[in-house]
């Protein structure tokens, strides 16, 4: 099969939903410019026309709510913010519009939007270009949450969350765009609230999100060459959470590491963490460990970046402590 | 204290209209009349209702603005869109919303047009171009841009409308709705309701410049400042607006001075509450939309007094059998369900 980078997989699902849906639209800012969504648009607005690729004013707010008004007359808007940060603006309309339209008024109107919200971390951009919120979104009623990790993934989840008839909060991280992969050339989709085991295994299940899931799969073979044999979850949706998935792998192995992006209090590890103990705890043979990021915001300098970030180091550290304790 | 003084008439010749009854077919005439009456009399019956404790979710009552929800309504599509606010019974009823389900609505019950899920502020009639009221001020308007947006993209002729008061501009919302409405020439008519309060302050306490209509401008797009209490200025001016931007010219800025009777929820005026003079609710009562509209029909022989009494019992009968069907429907049952969450 062909290999695409996760950022080609990406334009080449819009590409393939603009011309197959009409009433499908890309909208946000940057969306025609080099640097802002990566290589992700290329080519859009020459085969679509400025009705249908539509770059706007720095107006995350007006612009969100009008993606959530074109939805609910019938469109399927994709609104883009290139760093997740600036979604904070739209909070408003994202949640007590979006997310509540489709339970406040009865259950009659639906808001099928698709807000893309792009990981930007790293580069010394400090703390308001850097934030992985999934966990704010993963809390509200109403909206749903994929984060893919690869190219065949981000295609089949960008294609469901565009198809999904309710508001979907689209995570990717820019960190991803350069992995290759298998990514079949027809329209296919993955779907909203399944996970996918990754790497089988017996001694302990790794739940992992977007790019920690490459830095859980590093740690898994790493760990694998001590004698531990790991399991390795990509979660792939945090809202609806894969809750068969889990159950089943932890009453397999018994124990339970979770490595998120984001940072730890309230964190979606956190989430996990409650839904197996309430559960199965039983079939726990340790306490559940979560490698997230410190509960500080974002630094700028290298050196400060290089410690920040959860790597599969502290994976590895944290995994050989659970097992150790058995 | 607020009265005459404060309104001026400033037409943009782009929505400059002729101010005359007879330029509007009667049949016309006589639907607004009727709509009229029908929401003062629903939001009397409904200010009792809570009184007695019979609603219970908080009512923000529009009596006193009819003009403004009927004459713009009046020249609405089915598949036109209506925006609107907390305060959207008047502007639910005068784009074809059902009364029985509205009531239904206020007293928590399943056959509610939210199915007791929304209350007064969530009012939905998605069939005929209400998809639903927010309750975040100015949180509607860039909904309202983004449905003509959808109307662009598809180069329908539909237009949507966005209701807001004048509270909802001092919001950044607005703002950015108005300049990427004019930017994408989208067809979206911006009412600015103004009756000079936002909850509790008097429009001078909260705005720089207390003159709405010319923050139209500023994005080049036509705006003008009308007596929101006279329907034939409203329905004219709404109506030359509404035809521009089906014809793709962009949208417009209306803003319609007016007067909320009752206090800003519940049924008092607040009066009580030391916010308003009692003086000056006076003259707005009786400067009222409906009393002046009456009087024009009746002097120019479209309606006449016994049809005026025969209209007025019709639609008296017609909120008790609202009250009736609300009082007898079932409440909802509490479901924790996937279902009525995600579509």
């Amino acid at each position: 099969m062909r290999q695409l980078t996760f950022a080609q997989a990406i334009n080449e699902t819009f590409h393939q939903m603009m011309d197959k849906h009409e009433n499908v639209f890309l909208i946000g800012q940057g969306v025609i410019s080099p640097w802002y969504v990566g290589a992700t648009t290329v080519d859009l607005l020459e085969k679509f026309g400025d009705s249908r690729v539509i770059d706007t004013p720095i107006a995350e707010n007006g612009i969100t709510g009008a993606a959530v008004g074109a939805a609910i007359a019938g469109m399927r808007p994709v609104v883009v913010h290139p760093r997740m940060d600036f979604m904070y603006l739209a909070m408003d309309q994202i949640i007590n519009h979006a997310a509540n339209w489709y339970y406040m008024f009865g259950s009659q109107v639906s808001v099928p939007l698709t807000v893309w919200g792009i990981i930007n971390r790293g580069g010394e951009q400090s703390s308001q270009h850097s934030q992985a919120i999934q966990a704010i979104f993963a809390h509200v009623p109403g909206l749903k949450v994929v984060m893919p990790s690869t190219p065949y993934d981000v295609k089949g989840l960008l294609v469901s969350s565009i198809l999904d008839d309710n508001p979907v909060i689209f995570i990717d991280d820019r960190w991803l765009y350069g992995i290759q992969g298998d990514v079949p050339e027809e329209i296919y989709s993955i779907p909203i609230g399944k996970g996918v085991v990754r790497k089988e295994g017996k001694d302990i299940t790794l739940v992992a999100t977007s790019y920690m899931v490459h830095e859980a799969e590093k740690a898994a073979e790493l760990l694998g060459e001590e004698g531990i044999d790991v399991e390795v979850i990509d979660l792939r949706t945090i809202k609806p959470l894969d809750e068969d998935l889990l159950f089943e792998s932890v009453r397999k192995t018994g124990r339970l590491a979770i490595a998120d992006g984001g940072w730890k209090t309230c964190g979606v590890a956190a989430e996990i963490s409650a839904l197996i103990s309430e559960n199965i705890f039983e079939h726990l043979i340790s306490p559940i460990v979560r490698v997230t990021l410190p509960d500080t915001p974002a630094p700028a300098s290298s050196k400060l970046e290089k410690e920040y970030y959860p790597t599969y180091k502290n994976i590895m550290v944290a995994v050989r402590n659970m097992v150790k304790k058995a | 204290m607020i009265t005459e003084q404060h309104m001026i008439n400033k037409p943009h010749s782009d929505l400059a209209t002729i101010d005359y009854i007879e330029s509007v077919p009667q049949a016309k005439l006589r639907f607004m009349y009727e709509m009229m009456l029908q929401i003062r009399q629903a939001e009397g019956k409904i200010a009792d209702l809570v009184s007695q404790r019979k609603i219970i979710c908080p009512c923000h009552l529009y009596e006193g603005q009819e003009a403004v929800a009927v004459g713009v309504c009046a020249s609405l599509e089915r598949e036109d869109y209506v925006f609107s606010t907390h305060r959207s019974h008047g502007h639910y009823l005068a784009k074809g919303g059902d009364l029985k389900a509205m009531m239904a609505e206020l007293f928590g019950r399943a056959t509610g047009c939210s199915k007791g899920r929304g209350g007064s502020m969530h009012l939905a009639a998605p069939d005929i171009g209400f998809p639903g009221s927010s309750a975040i001020v100015a949180g509607t308007i860039p909904l309202a841009v983004g449905v003509a947006l959808s109307f662009a993209i598809q180069r329908k002729e539909n237009v949507a409308v966005s209701f807001f008061g004048d509270g909802a501009t001092c919001e950044g919302a607005f703002y950015e709705s108005l300049n990427f409405a004019a930017l994408k020439k989208l067809p979206v008519i911006f009412i600015c309701e103004n009756n000079y309060y936002s909850t509790h302050m008097p429009i001078s306490s909260i705005q720089a410049n207390t003159d709405l209509y010319k923050r139209g401008a500023v994005f080049n797009i036509p705006s003008t400042q009308i007596d929101g209490n006279d329907i034939i200025e409203v329905y004219q001016t709404a109506k030359a607006a509404i035809e521009r931007a089906r014809n793709g010219k962009g949208p417009a800025l209306i803003e319609c001075l007016t007067y909320r009777w009752r206090g800003h929820v519940g049924p008092n005026y607040d009066i009580d509450k030391g916010l308003r003079e009692q003086l000056e609710v006076d003259w707005w009562m009786n400067n009222c939309p409906i009393k002046k509209f009456e009087e024009m029909l009746l002097k120019e022989g479209i309606i006449t007094d016994y049809e005026k009494r025969h209209i007025t019992e019709r639609i008296r009968q017609q909120v008790e059998d609202a009250v009736v069907f609300a009082e007898r429907g079932p409440f909802p049952e509490f479901e924790d369900k996937i279902s009525q969450v995600y579509k």
